[in-house]
């Protein structure tokens, strides 16, 4: 379900994807992408959660993106929209950008994470493994940086380049509004500093990789893993940094057993 | 009618197969495709240009900034300017500009544009561009969304050091400073006349008709492809009840005469190929950051200068093309003359910046072009908007008061050997050596 939350008295205007209606609250921050209309892995996941994934200000209908200037203010806003939706720790789970976000979310405040889960999280920089650079990726090449198989239906799907010229209009411009708020927290390098802060995540906190991740390399998990105590990680075979569309059982598995347990 | 030559510096030998082996021109360039003592013999060269045009009678000396690239040389456009603050006596300086986004804090841009202005006796045209996508973004790591407003509050400050008579502080978002207080202080009172480049962002044209500063369209594509930023501009103008001054515009263009049309052909045709086909051969992803532009300018579809659509719009143009698409205006003074008039009148514009080095022309053509537009050109087209005040030049001090620099004395030895070295022969001698 898609409704319409106004947050901080109507500072922000927050398209709220709700899926799921029982089990415990579980708060869903996505990716520089963003959420399409209807994401089948938060499906699976309202079987057991109730399920809320924000568009996040200047993502889709949701607005205010000019009150967003850094991290700080991405976390700030989570935490009001926590309160606002009556949650006062959840389940958070965060994919890629999503997951630098929901890192700084819990490191700023340990207490609302009940569990955590980091999926491919953007956050450090290693000189020896460069991030490429996806905001200068052209159209044709996203595919092969966020996909281990770039020819799978999935990454057809989702990397489709409409031949319309209205329409590519309309997918260029939701990009650049998109990708525009995404690089306040990833442009040019995606370090923010969490390196200070993560020791302060007291949840028990679980890192999901794909495989062959080209986007984020899976060495990454490392300074995850290695700065969250106790933080466990799990690898899934044959994904890339859109695992959850790519090897979409195998990821629910592993998030609900972690969340459930 | 007002004259400013205009130079990109490029760097005038990028191989052959520059763009089939590399992808792009600009920002991820290899590094050793630049050998500085080439670089020695071109920095030399293209001062020597410049001055030349000064002693031509052109009105203007322009320069510009990029970062990274090929096609132009000027991280820092205020080190030729100072050059050119020394060696020239006539031409006023127009440096288009500093991307002042970039400058931390900005107040640096107000310091040295003063600085500028004092030595040259208040010559200086400031210049304060956006920058583009490639400089801004990607070679100086200005975060895309961010920029719009840190260049808004970078002018803010810049002009207020320059205006107010009373030391001050400033709160902005992006810079804090306790102490402002500029010294030493421009020539020109309030401040010289404020030029703003620009590709085409709609924001512009509003930004400079508040102001009443000068809009200067920095075109590769020509009289005829700007028209429709011209009118979008002439547009905002009307619609804000300003005077549809021609001179409150300038726009470049890229100038090539000859002795007869043919001739034009034979000397400038190779030139404009290495002019579009390297040095504007500029990788499609760095072309437009995402929020670099906005949704409104986006939306008002209006084509960036480089990346794939730009260069599929001239893919395969040949000299014909070139001269009748108005890219370039080119041929015997005659026809020179009898274009640029048009032109001009077309986009209703006072001051060209002409373009007459174009990518890899050697220093006796740019010489030769120089001087027939100087002589056969200008003087016959000077006389267009005479009935119209140029109020966007710069108000400098008396002509016989500006200093006169002592006269410097070579060692004869030394002198002989640097001359006569051409770039092209540093450069065979680089290739050959590796």
């Amino acid at each position: 379900m898609i409704t319409t939350h106004q947050s901080q008295g109507g500072k922000y205007s927050v398209e709220l994807h709700t899926y799921g209606s029982g089990g415990e609250p579980l708060l869903f921050l996505h990716g520089a992408g963003g959420l399409m209309p209807s994401e089948p892995f938060l499906e699976e996941l309202g079987r057991d959660f109730k399920v809320y994934a924000p568009h996040f200000p200047g993502y889709g209908d949701s607005t205010g993106t000019e009150h967003i200037d850094d991290v700080f203010d991405a976390a700030l806003f989570y935490h009001e929209l926590m309160d606002e939706l009556k949650m006062p720790s959840a389940n958070i789970v965060g994919h890629s950008m999503g997951g630098m976000l929901a890192a700084e979310l819990a490191a700023l405040d340990p207490h609302r994470a009940k569990k955590l889960v980091l999926v491919c999280p953007a956050g450090f920089w290693l000189d020896e493994h460069p991030i490429p650079d996806f905001f200068a990726a052209r159209l044709d090449e996203i595919a092969a940086l966020l996909f281990h198989d770039p020819k799978s239906p999935a990454a057809k799907m989702m990397t489709a380049i409409p031949e319309d010229f209205k329409a590519l209009e309309v997918m260029y411009v939701e990009r650049v509004k998109r990708l525009a708020t995404a690089g306040k927290f990833l442009w040019p390098i995606p370090d923010r500093g969490l390196a200070k802060r993560a020791y302060r995540i007291k949840s028990p906190t679980l890192i999901v990789w794909g495989e062959s991740d080209k986007l984020i390399p899976p060495i990454y998990a490392k300074e995850f893993t290695s700065r969250i105590k106790g933080a466990k990680l799990e690898t899934i075979k044959q994904a890339g940094h859109m695992l959850m569309y790519e090897q979409q059982p195998a990821f629910v598995k592993v998030v609900r057993d972690f969340l459930k347990s | 009618m007002k004259f400013t030559w205009f130079h990109l510096m490029p760097y005038r030998f990028l191989p052959e197969d520059f763009k089939d082996k590399y992808r792009s021109v600009w920002v991820d360039i290899p590094r050793n495709l630049y050998d500085p003592k080439v670089g020695h013999r071109l920095y030399n060269d293209y001062l020597d240009q410049l001055e030349y045009a000064d002693s031509m009678g052109f009105d203007a000396l322009g320069v510009n900034e990029h970062h990274q690239n090929g096609y132009g040389m000027m991280p820092s456009p205020n080190l030729m300017a100072a050059a050119l603050a020394r060696r020239t006596r006539n031409a006023n300086l127009v440096v288009l500009g500093n991307s002042i986004a970039l400058y931390n804090p900005p107040i640096r841009v107000a310091e040295e544009f003063a600085m500028l202005d004092v030595i040259s006796g208040g010559r200086l045209v400031a210049g304060f561009p956006v920058g583009t996508s490639m400089d801004d973004n990607f070679c100086y790591g200005v975060i895309p969304a961010t920029l719009r407003e840190k260049y808004y509050e970078a002018h803010d400050l810049i002009v207020k050091a320059w205006k107010e008579p009373e030391m001050f502080s400033f709160n902005g978002k992006y810079t804090k400073l306790r102490y402002v207080n500029l010294w030493p202080r421009p020539v020109q009172q309030p401040h010289p006349p404020i030029w703003i480049p620009g590709g085409g962002s709609v924001e512009t044209w509003d930004f400079c008709a508040n102001h009443d500063y000068q809009y200067s369209f920095l075109s590769y594509f020509g009289y005829l492809a700007g028209k429709k930023v011209a009118d979008g501009y002439w547009d905002v103008m009307a619609k804000k009840g300003k005077e549809l001054n021609p001179y409150s515009m300038g726009f470049a263009q890229i100038v090539a005469v000859s002795e007869t049309d043919e001739q034009a052909e034979r000397d400038y045709a190779p030139h404009m190929d290495y002019f579009f086909n390297r040095c504007l051969h500029v990788y499609d992803g760095f072309a437009d950051a995402p929020g670099y532009r906005t949704v409104k300018t986006i939306k008002a579809g209006i084509l960036g200068q480089v990346g794939d659509r730009a260069a599929m719009v001239r893919q395969d143009l040949k000299w014909k093309d070139f001269v009748e698409q108005g890219y370039v205006i080119a041929g015997s003074p005659k026809t020179v003359r009898e274009r640029l008039r048009e032109a001009m009148k077309h986009i209703h514009c006072g001051h060209l910046m002409a373009l007459m080095q174009i990518g890899s022309m050697p220093p006796e053509l740019v010489r030769k072009n120089t001087s027939l537009f100087a002589t056969e050109v200008a003087p016959y087209v000077r006389d267009l908007w005479s009935e119209y005040e140029d109020k966007w030049s710069p108000k400098r001090m008396p002509q016989n008061e500006i200093a006169v620099p002592a006269p410097v004395h070579f060692d004869s030895k030394q002198t002989n050997g640097a001359t006569t070295r051409t770039a092209a022969a540093s450069h065979a001698e680089v290739r050959s050596a590796k």
